[in-house]
């Protein structure tokens, strides 16, 4: 093949790569909100009420204790895997560790970052039935917290090594301690730090493998934080082997709601990260 | 500060707390330092602990060889759950390396300006969407094409869940993480690099290929890798696709199982057999150490590469 | 200048849009004469490095570059014109100002354009590296260890092996941006001792900060300011008889500081918002 040809080729197929891509990418989220919204269309309060008694069986009432599942394990999960988050991260900077030992967590962060999240779930799973507990809400959020840790855990490095030098250099300067002038980073980075929460709060509040086997799978509303729970991943995920067609397109529903929150998310965390792009000194998108 | 009487009197006080919250500060960050390290320790050691009573009961060998899973009859036989993993792991990989890379490179290197800033936005959308959203759309759109076109246009057999199916939704899935850091790696390379190989009368693909790619070589081979894991270790897209079946698959239309797949289906019913417990933890295990030793191994190759492809 | 022209441009004019939009060449005609070296002065950010990528629309690869005007290569337009990009590339070379060696063996760094333009047996080939790896006086620091990577080597000797690897297309042109003010002065007077061999056989037109510099290799020098031609003239009435006020005032401006070392920092560090991306 004459070189020419070959570039051509080539140009086109990376063009045709993404273009695929995105095509599928479009693909789903249309098939989501338009299966979704046509549900929602004829039962425009499904979201919000709850279960009925043999919910799962014949998708009587709606699917409220799944969405308010899903902000209880979630939220109080985000909040506790940011703050460890945030303070590895700021352990990781130069001020409190030498470069060999935040290479050793960096190591085992990238570990933890690669584990399978079914393999959180085993873990908590384990410890419940070691501890001779039952599967709960607080379980939950603690798989989905020791999942969101180490992706929180790097953005949130990511940010505070973007902030300018010199923040630390003025803090200092002043006659600041060091967790005077780590809070001064923070407060620098801060935009990026909170894009990296909202983007772990998105990943936390999509992934089902973590939960599945340890929230409980409650097909009721939630009690107190011993008591099981279910969330919108997992009810998708059991109604969409449903044989009931009332049942899986409750599945839609969901799909909906979940995919909505998780854009919305999204788009929040890209403005900010936007705007911290523009206003750090020297940064990458610069 | 300092500026009143009052302050002045006040500042060695002052200057106590500010220093005592400072050695306290540092034992919560040194705490949270070594989290991680705490975490995995935890994880592994409870893991293996857990794991003891089937390995102490059967050899490791004859669970892996054995394709006989039955825990009621005390037969664990992990073999087609393993091959299960890895016909979706080489399959999915084989389909979205290639898209990955390919629209990386299109992202790095052709697109421009708005297009460009766009695609990859999209891109980040992509990584975001929950999976079980991929296998809702999957059951939709993929199973149908696979059962009623796909298969028949191969001549085989298929009822639309299966491996095949699987791992084209998973080819999608890992694309993202995949081009996000190819494109990092790309955008990273000094435009030098460009000017010296198309300064000698390179095409730009010619500088794709033989410069941009091998010089970008590392970034991207773990970006390989991280799609690896994620194929490796996925559990809610092969369980609602793969159609559970535990026998070994004999070809790729057939429904199979996968590792985390065996996980999913057999761990709340049959948690009552002490055993099966440990059995499934010991496949949850050996999903961590194969992760594991992928990074340890890339790591090695990585520092390899980045000798032999400096610039 | 009577000698034959190589290469000449007319009516140069290349525009950066973007955030805030740059005239980095404001209509530049000149003429570049064959087999001699020229080099382009001109205080920092005048549009030097702008001027040598136009020469064979390197400046491309930049998205928001914008040009007008015309280069000749012969007679030749190289902007309207059928010939592909990458063979007007080929008889233009380009040498960029940091040493760059490509994620290659030293073997393969020079032999990578003959590879892609040629075919070469492998013989070829290896006498081909040699000769070249000669020319640049490299051969004998190299020839033990020519399958290490390239990047292996000091910066000195990457910026031989890009001028060799440059060489090894033939090249009708070849373009040296700053090729000596990322090195250390001993690694810098090697690559000038080259640059001194290569004139005789090749047209080479040289970015230089260093008014000493232009004056030891230069047969011709090219004044820009401001992203106009100031003046051009052979090196010798330039600095001797400078017309143009301009010339007058940064010719004396220059021999009246150390200009030995100082200018070749400030153009290190000047570069490097224009390299990125
Ligand atoms: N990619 C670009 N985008 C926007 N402006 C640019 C770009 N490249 C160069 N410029 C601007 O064009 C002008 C000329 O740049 P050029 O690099 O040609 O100058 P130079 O004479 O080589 O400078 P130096 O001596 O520092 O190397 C400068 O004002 C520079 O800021
Ligand atoms: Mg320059």
């Amino acid at each position: 093949m004459d070189r020419y040809t070959e570039q051509r080729l080539f140009g086109l197929l990376a063009r045709a790569s993404a273009a695929l891509i995105l095509a599928v990418l479009v693909m789903v989220v249309g098939v989501t909100l338009w299966r979704g919204g046509r549900v929602f269309i004829t039962d425009p309060a499904v979201a919000v009420t709850p279960p009925g008694s043999r919910y799962m069986l014949d998708g009587g009432g709606g699917f409220l204790h799944a969405v308010l599942g899903s902000i209880f394990i979630v939220v109080p999960a985000t909040v506790v895997a940011s703050i460890l988050a945030i303070s590895t991260a700021i352990f990781l900077q130069s001020d409190y560790s030498s470069e060999r030992t935040s290479d050793v967590i960096n190591m085992f962060l990238n570990v933890l970052w690669g584990t399978p999240p079914i393999v959180y779930g085993v873990f908590v799973l384990t410890i419940i039935i070691a501890a001779g507990a039952q599967t709960s809400l607080i379980f939950g959020t603690i798989a989905i917290a020791i999942f969101q840790y180490p992706i929180m855990t790097r953005y949130a490095d990511e940010a505070l090594r973007a902030a300018p030098d010199t923040v630390k250099e003025a803090s200092y300067g002043l006659g600041a301690t060091r967790f005077e002038t780590a809070r001064m980073t923070v407060r620098a980075a801060l935009p990026g730090v909170i894009a990296g929460i909202i983007m772990g709060f998105a990943r936390g509040i999509g992934d089902a493998a973590t939960v599945l086997f340890t929230a409980g799978r409650s097909t009721q509303m939630p009690g107190g934080p011993f008591d099981p729970a279910t969330t919108l991943p997992i009810l998708i995920f059991e109604q969409a082997a449903s044989f009931n067609a009332e049942v899986r397109s409750h599945a839609y529903a969901a799909s909906f709601v979940l995919i909505i929150t998780v854009l919305a998310l999204i788009l929040v965390s890209k403005l900010l990260a936007g705007k911290f792009a523009r206003f750090a000194p020297g940064g990458r998108h610069s | 500060m300092g500026t009143t009487e009052t302050n002045r009197s006040d500042g060695s006080s002052r200057l106590d707390r500010r220093l005592l919250l400072e050695r306290l500060s540092s034992y919560w960050l040194v705490g949270a330092g070594f989290f991680a390290v705490a975490l995995f320790g935890l994880i592994v050691l409870t893991l293996v602990q857990q794991s003891i009573p089937i390995v102490s009961e059967y050899s490791l060998f004859q669970m892996m060889t054995s394709s006989n899973w039955d825990p009621a009859s005390d037969e664990f036989g992990f073999l087609p759950a393993i091959v299960g993993t890895i016909y979706v792991t080489v399959l999915s990989m084989a389909m979205g390396t290639p898209l990955a890379i390919l629209a990386a490179i299109y992202i790095a290197e052709y697109a421009e300006g708005r297009t460009k800033l766009i695609v990859s936005s999209f891109i980040d959308v992509l990584a975001a969407i929950p999976s079980v959203i991929f296998g809702l759309v999957g059951l939709i759109v993929v199973v149908p094409f696979v059962g009623d076109y796909l298969a028949p246009a191969v001549g085989a057999h298929s009822i639309g869940l299966g491996i095949v199916t699987v791992s084209l939704v998973m080819a999608i899935i890992v694309t993202p993480f995949m081009i996000s850091l190819s494109v990092e790696s790309l955008e990273a390379l000094p435009d030098e690099l460009r000017e010296s190989s198309l300064g000698v009368g390179a095409t730009k693909w010619e500088t794709i290929r033989t410069v941009l790619l091998r010089a970008a070589g590392p970034g991207i081979f773990s970006a390989i890798l991280l799609g690896f894991g994620r194929v490796f270790g996925a559990t809610i897209v092969p369980a609602m696709l793969i159609g559970g079946q535990t026998a070994i698959p004999e070809s790729p239309f057939d429904a199979g199982e996968t590792l985390p797949t065996l996980i999913v289906n057999d761990f709340g019913e049959l948690m009552s057999i002490p055993l099966t417990q440990s059995a499934l933890i010991l496949v949850g295990l050996t999903l961590l150490v194969v992760v594991w030793i992928f990074n340890f191994g890339a790591m090695l190759v990585r520092r390899r590469l980045q000798r032999r492809w400096q610039y | 200048m009577s000698n034959e022209t190589a290469i000449r441009t007319e009516d140069l004019e290349v525009t950066y849009t973007g955030n805030r939009e740059v005239t980095a060449l404001d209509g530049v005609s000149t003429e570049f004469a064959e087999n001699k070296l020229t080099a382009i002065i001109g205080p920092s950010g005048c549009g030097k490095s702008t001027m040598l990528k136009s020469l064979n629309r390197l400046h491309e690869i930049q998205p928001n570059a914008e040009i007008s005007g015309e280069v000749y290569l012969g007679d030749e337009g190289i902007y309207d014109t059928d010939e592909p990009l990458p063979e007007i590339r080929r008889r233009v070379g380009y040498v960029p100002q940091t040493p760059t060696a490509l994620p290659l063996s030293i073997y393969n760094n020079v032999a990578y354009g003959a590879k892609i333009h040629g075919n070469y047996s492998n013989s070829e080939l290896d006498d081909l590296v040699e000769s070249y790896l000669r020319k640049v006086n490299l051969w004998d620091e190299v020839k033990d260890r020519l399958d290490d990577p390239g990047a292996e080597l000091s910066t000195g000797q990457i910026q031989r092996l890009c001028l060799a690897r440059s060489l090894a297309v033939e090249p009708e042109v070849l373009l040296c941006d700053e090729v000596t003010s990322a090195l250390d002065p001993i690694s810098a007077e090697q690559v000038e001792e080259t640059l001194e061999d290569l004139k005789e056989e090749y047209t080479i037109i040289m970015v230089t900060h260093s008014m000493d510099q232009a004056k030891r290799l230069a047969d011709d020098v090219v004044f820009l300011y401001l992203g106009e031609l100031v003046e051009t003239n052979d090196t010798r009435s330039f600095f001797e008889n400078p017309q143009n006020e301009r010339t007058q005032e940064f010719v004396k401006g220059h021999t009246a500081v150390d200009y030995d070392d100082e200018p070749d920092e400030e153009s290190v560090t000047d570069e490097q918002p224009v390299a990125t991306r």
